[in-house]
């Protein structure tokens, strides 16, 4: 069981309020990831959950029992650091044992499980090396292996792929979603990169200057966003922004479209001049310069598209895909 | 073309180019190489030399070639078999007080508390006194039997005052100098628990880790290279203690506070035996490496990787 539900949590350093009084229920097996621009307060947010911080006000309760001033060992959370953490004068056999050794299991139950986590995360050939002695992505693996051993309520994750290179960290990635369909266990994912969010998450809660911007899947996310912030930040590339007239023939502060929402057409609504065209073969990105609307357009059309710089193209957004934001930002029915 | 390494057109003469520059190398560091040779040799030769004469100062003439004859004197000296032991004893005392005081001091600076500037340059303040100053001031301030605070201290208590330097001489001693370099250590080894990723330590405290357990499995083991850094300097220092020794207890009672270097002294300008004295500065040296080499040997490999 792994249920975790944040009630009025807030916390301050000093003077400075980080998260103002914050609700939150993540249910039990389920992924969940924070996910927010840097300083956010999405790892405090891990941190005070984890118990490394104390909560200002508010309570934490993991599956209803209050755990708010339980010390972090005896909360039943296991944490991957964003530096890993490994402990590097101990072979890697060590490093996973040590949170059995500290918890005092028996020495063949300690075996049995490193065993099966080595063979879980394909380090079995690396037991008797030292961190030191490994890559990036295995140094990795022992810190989920270290976490896994312990057979924690829930698994915490602050921004564990941000060290490896981008190819490796498709592969983690991958990883880590399989290993949360085969263990079932809570995990609460921390990351500044929406397109990790996106790919892993059963659950995005969207975050701000420690407030809660939005809660809810992938895709509703990225169909329904509430406000300005989530429709500017979920997506990849950017939802185009548009205000003044265009905004204002929809009864709206700004309207947001999304560039595969954006069609090249004969004669469309919009005109505009190629900026930089970006043609990755599947999709081609086109930046559109002197739309009268805003800056850039971005357009995403599929498959390859002969345009080249300074060339003119008529766009027309589709209707039905426009989302419509009042003045304060948000989302207008 | 000051440069051949940078110049990518130097590949014709590449070689030759790598072979002037090394030639020229060796000529410009060989004086610095030359002088530094020469100030070791010349005074080792010398001692070695002046070991093997019948040299006195009392006794001037002739100082006739009489082989190892001032080893065999200054070995057979019941002075020197005591004088190896303060010397071990006195290092060891020191190195482990100064140690296992200067973790546990570290460990108190490391915490966060109100006014840790001053204090930090407290606790290394000691280390900028000369040795001969702390060494007066331990004796005639604090181990005095009839001045000294710790003698107004027994007494209030009810005590016969303690004449430390007479009853306990060398474990006085032991005290003193390692009262200097506890801020050495102390501050080396801060230094190396400041380094410590504190990710490493919150990993362990979500592994369950108690405080006790945090510092034996993972402070202590990122310590080991910072306190092997210290035990080889130390050793360096401290196996030629000299001044704590002179202006404190002359050596004595008898031999009892008496360490190899102290007992070079008394030869060479006690007794003005320059030959016995050249002897046994050469029986230093060779012990000194011994030590040199079982230290490497016991802890050098944490200096590796």
């Amino acid at each position: 069981m792994g249920q975790i539900t944040l009630e009025k949590v807030t916390k301050s350093f000093g003077d400075v309020e980080v998260i103002p009084p914050l609700d939150l229920t993540i249910e039990d097996g389920e992924f969940c990831v924070f996910v927010g621009p840097s300083g956010c307060g999405k790892s405090t947010l891990l941190r005070l959950i984890a118990g490394l911080e104390d909560i200002s006000s508010g309570a934490i309760k993991i599956d209803g029992s209050d755990a708010s001033d339980v010390p972090p060992a005896k909360r039943g959370l296991a944490m991957v650091f964003q530096s890993y953490a490994l402990y590097p004068h101990m072979s890697v056999r060590k490093n996973i044992a040590f949170p059995m050794k500290m918890a005092g299991v028996s020495q063949d139950e300690q075996n049995r499980r490193i065993e099966s986590a080595a063979k879980a995360l394909n380090l079995t050939d690396y037991l008797e090396r030292r961190p030191g002695q490994l890559s990036g992505g295995q140094r990795q693996r022992v810190a989920i292996g270290r976490a896994i051993v312990r057979e924690p309520a829930a698994f915490l994750f602050d921004e564990p792929l941000s060290n490896l290179d981008a190819a490796l960290r498709v592969g983690m990635r991958l990883e880590i979603s399989e290993l949360h369909e085969r263990l079932k266990t809570t995990m609460i994912y921390v990351t500044h990169d929406q397109v990790e969010a996106m790919t892993m998450a059963d659950k995005i809660v969207v975050l701000r200057a420690g407030n809660i911007e939005q809660v809810g899947s992938p895709l509703d996310l990225y169909k329904h966003p509430r406000n300005l912030f989530v429709a500017g930040f979920i997506g990849s590339p950017k939802m185009n922004l548009i205000e003044g007239e265009a905004a204002a023939r929809h009864d709206a502060k700004t309207i947001g479209i999304r560039p595969e929402h954006i069609e090249v057409t004969e004669a469309g609504e919009w005109q505009g001049r190629v900026g930089v065209a970006e043609h990755l073969g599947s999709d081609t990105f086109l930046h559109v310069h002197d739309t009268g609307l805003t800056d850039i357009l971005t357009v995403r059309s599929t498959g390859e598209m002969g345009l080249r710089h300074g060339d003119c193209v008529s766009l027309s957004p589709r209707h039905d895909q426009i989302h419509r934001f009042d003045a304060s930002g948000l989302r207008m029915a | 073309m000051t440069d051949p390494g940078r110049n990518p057109g130097a590949d014709l003469g590449g070689d030759m180019a790598t072979q002037h520059s090394r030639s020229a190398a060796r000529v410009m560091i060989a004086p610095s190489v030359i002088l530094l040779l020469l100030w070791m040799l010349v005074p080792l030769g010398m001692t070695i030399y002046f070991s093997l004469l019948r040299y006195n100062l009392l006794m001037p003439g002739a100082n006739p070639f009489i082989g190892f004859e001032n080893y065999a004197y200054f070995l057979t000296d019941p002075a020197f078999q005591a004088a190896i032991w303060n010397t071990l004893i006195l290092v060891a005392g020191v190195l482990f007080i100064t140690v296992v005081g200067g973790i546990l001091i570290a460990l108190l600076l490391d915490q966060p508390m109100w006014g840790q500037g001053l204090v930090r340059i407290l606790v290394i303040s000691p280390f900028f006194v000369m040795p001969t100053v702390s060494a007066l001031v331990w004796k005639n301030m604090f181990m005095n039997p009839v001045n000294g605070l710790f003698a107004h201290l027994f007494e209030f208590i009810g005590l016969q005052p303690f004449d430390f330097l007479s009853q306990a001489p060398l474990a006085s001693i032991i005290g003193i100098v390692s009262w200097q370099w506890l801020p050495f250590a102390t501050l080396i080894l801060l230094t190396a628990m400041q380094s410590l990723d504190s990710e490493q330590i919150e990993a362990a405290e979500m592994d369950g880790a108690s405080p006790f357990s945090r510092f034996w499995y993972i402070v202590l083991p990122h310590l080991s290279r910072a306190i092997t850094v210290v035990i080889l300097i130390q050793t360096i220092f401290l196996l030629s203690i000299f001044a704590e020794i002179f202006v404190t207890t002359a050596g004595g009672p008898g031999t009892a506070s008496t360490n190899l270097t102290f007992l070079i002294y008394l030869e060479s300008l006690q007794r003005f035996d320059v030959g016995t004295a050249s002897a046994g500065g050469v029986v230093a040296i060779i012990l000194a490496n011994i030590v040199a080499i079982f230290l490497m040997r016991m802890i050098g490999k944490n200096l590796d990787a």
